[in-house]
């Protein structure tokens, strides 16, 4: 058991932590914008999937990394804007059009790896990230808690992009467009997101189908945790990967912990604390509500 | 307009010609006539560089040198590779595979609605108590005995004294792997630690190599300065974090180091391009029989390979066949769990 403790109170594990919550990070700042300006964000596991296909793809085509990440980011800003238009323009319901989306990507990229290489679910080699220190997407994430916060409360965008969220009228009759403060915010928050995908894919050096493994869900999660609040999203998603990180360590340690019960603590926990500390946080009032 | 289509008919008949000059010989057949054979893979799929490669590579050959017609399903989730096993049976294919013991109960229902197509099911898991249709090869391997002689390489090379074992879903076929391997670490150096991880508990387990990294650092940071992976895609992000620390890693099912020169000692292979090749042309020469075959090192089935002599040095390579020959004798009985 002291094996365990020393791991765990080890510069290492912080280490695993925060790599871990990367893309969680990521698609959590790039949630809360879109959801922040009044659009569900239930196509965050599309845009970290499009993210790290993007990544991958480009990365292997050229072998340069910061093609593969700003491959990641664009294609990330593509989902968003392609989401964007599809909530706006259509005005279907934005649970379903989220939905929707994710399933396209998932269904997209195999499609796209079996017209690339041949074959449905790898992708070729691509260029890999570094431990932490080496790791841009870890700076850019790091960027990103600080910056989006600040944006948010304290800038001009952020002060239309929460008018568009809770007063759109408001937004309006102050002369500025609610659609394409959607739309700015949607390109970022997908931004975002696509380079938290492309974490995924160069962390590894190459892309696999549905590689993405519910991170978008866990992220939106995160982002209604932390009460639409950038800075606590953050918070959430390293809480999420400090429990997943400790279940990898209980596992190699506590063999009669069944594997199908520690999985549960990295959900539970936060659970366990949206509990007991109810936010006070209301949610956007315009939140999926096209035509305001 | 006819202009175009006098174009378009000089371009296909140009295509065509070029087409029929590429087109290589065909190469000689067996009773003179070509068979069909589907294969559908692995949750991994093709581009694993493991476990379904190895079956890709059996294949490819198969078609090359028996002029077999080929044709190759990765099906997404679930439902889907039932589905894919029955659509080859159905478009007339002499042997159907599959590739994994997740199509274990699939080709039971499939050889019993097709009885006149012969299937194979590698890694097959028999149900206790249900027979196996006679139209049905189950493939199976003794994992352990390689896995044993790769983990006394690990016992062998490690200096830390702390080895790790990285698993795709956790089931009795990958205890296999764990399990013998274990042995084969205390074989050499009893007083190593072995640490055991798991990727999960669903099929997904065997492709994600992001799981694969995270549970792979968090070995290294504990310790382990080799680990041993049989977790198909997800062994990829082993071997991510090996060359990210400069660390020794082993490979699985197929002969893996390309994927990491820096850090692979060995890779324990399980001979599926062979297994597969070999149907394929026991079907061809009509001497294909149902029931269970059980390959080991005995029988070349499994085994191991090493292209680095500074990474497995000359001494160890020797002792590990000395092994692997002590436990084709009998002399050595390794556990499988």
């Amino acid at each position: 058991m002291s094996d365990l403790l020393g791991a765990v109170l080890s510069l290492a594990f912080l280490v695993q932590v925060a790599t871990k919550a990367i893309p969680y990070v990521l698609a959590a700042l790039g949630g809360t914008l879109a959801e922040r300006s009044g659009v569900v964000d239930l196509a965050l596991e599309s845009k970290l999937l499009a993210g790290a296909f993007a990544a991958a793809t480009v990365g292997h085509a050229t072998d340069s990394m910061a093609a593969a990440l700003i491959a990641g980011a664009l294609a990330g800003a593509a989902v968003g804007a392609l989401h964007a238009a599809i909530a706006l323009i259509t005005r279907a319901d934005q649970v379903v059009t989220g939905v929707a989306l994710n399933l396209a990507a998932a269904g997209m990229t195999r499609y796209l790896l079996q017209v690339l290489y041949g074959q449905g679910a790898n992708s070729l080699p691509a260029p890999q990230l570094g431990g932490l220190a080496e790791d841009m997407t870890a700076w850019i994430a790091l960027g990103a808690a600080i910056a989006v916060p600040l944006v948010v409360v304290r800038t001009t965008f952020g002060l239309r992009l929460r008018a568009a969220g809770d007063r759109p009228l408001a937004l309006r009759a102050a002369g500025h467009s609610v659609a394409w403060t959607r739309v700015g915010a949607m390109m970022l928050g997908g931004t975002l997101a696509g380079i938290g995908g492309a974490q995924l894919s160069l962390a590894v050096g190459g892309f696999s189908a549905d590689m993405s493994s519910g991170r978008g869900y866990i992220a939106l999660a995160a982002v209604i945790l932390a009460g639409w609040r950038p800075g606590r999203a953050v918070l959430a998603c390293l809480v999420f990967a400090l429990a997943d990180a400790l279940t990898d360590q209980l596992q190699m340690n506590v063999v009669a912990l069944p594997r199908e019960l520690t999985g549960l603590f990295p959900y539970a926990l936060p659970l366990a604390i949206l509990a007991l500390a109810p936010s006070r946080m209301q949610p956007p009032a315009a939140l999926g509500k096209p035509e305001s | 307009m006819r202009r175009i289509v006098l174009v378009l008919v000089a371009i296909n008949a140009a295509l065509l010609a070029i087409g029929a000059a590429l087109a290589p010989a065909r190469p000689a057949r067996g009773l003179g006539r070509r068979i069909h054979v589907g294969l559908v893979f692995d949750v991994g799929g093709r581009g694993d560089r493991s476990f379904n490669d190895a079956a890709a590579r059996g294949l490819e050959r198969a078609a090359a040198e028996l002029g077999a017609a080929v044709e190759t399903i990765e099906p997404g989730d679930g439902g889907d590779r039932e589905t894919a096993l029955r659509q080859l049976a159905a478009g007339g294919a002499d042997l159907v595979i599959g590739v994994g013991f997740i199509f274990s109960n699939d080709l039971d229902r499939l050889a019993a609605d097709f009885p006149n197509t012969r299937f194979a099911g590698i890694d097959y898991s028999p149900t206790p108590g249900r027979a196996i249709a006679p139209n049905l090869l189950a493939l199976t391997f003794r994992e352990h005995e390689a896995a044993f002689v790769v983990g006394a390489i690990a016992g062998l090379v490690t200096r830390s004294h702390t080895v790790g074992f990285v698993g795709g879903m956790k089931i009795p076929l990958i205890r296999k792997f764990e399990a013998g391997y274990t042995a084969g670490v205390h074989h050499e150096c009893p007083g190593c630690t072995v640490l055991a991880i798991y990727a999960g508990s669903e099929p997904k387990a065997f492709a994600d190599p992001t799981r694969g990294r995270e549970l792979a650092s968090a070995q290294y940071d504990r310790g382990a300065d080799i680990i041993f992976h049989a977790a198909g895609k997800t062994g990829d992000g082993v071997f991510a974090a090996a060359r990210d620390r400069h660390l020794l890693a082993i490979g699985v099912d197929s002969d893996q180091y390309d994927q990491a020169p820096c850090c692979i000692v060995a890779s324990m292979v399980k001979r599926v391009d062979v297994t597969v090749y070999d149907e394929v042309r026991a079907v061809l020469e009509g001497r294909f029989t149902g029931g269970v075959r059980e390959l080991g090192l005995a029988e070349d089935g499994v085994g191991f390979v090493a292209r680095d002599d500074e990474l497995l040095p000359p001494a160890v390579r020797r002792r590990a066949e000395q092994l692997a020959a002590d436990v084709i004798a009998g002399r050595i009985t390794v556990p499988s769990q």
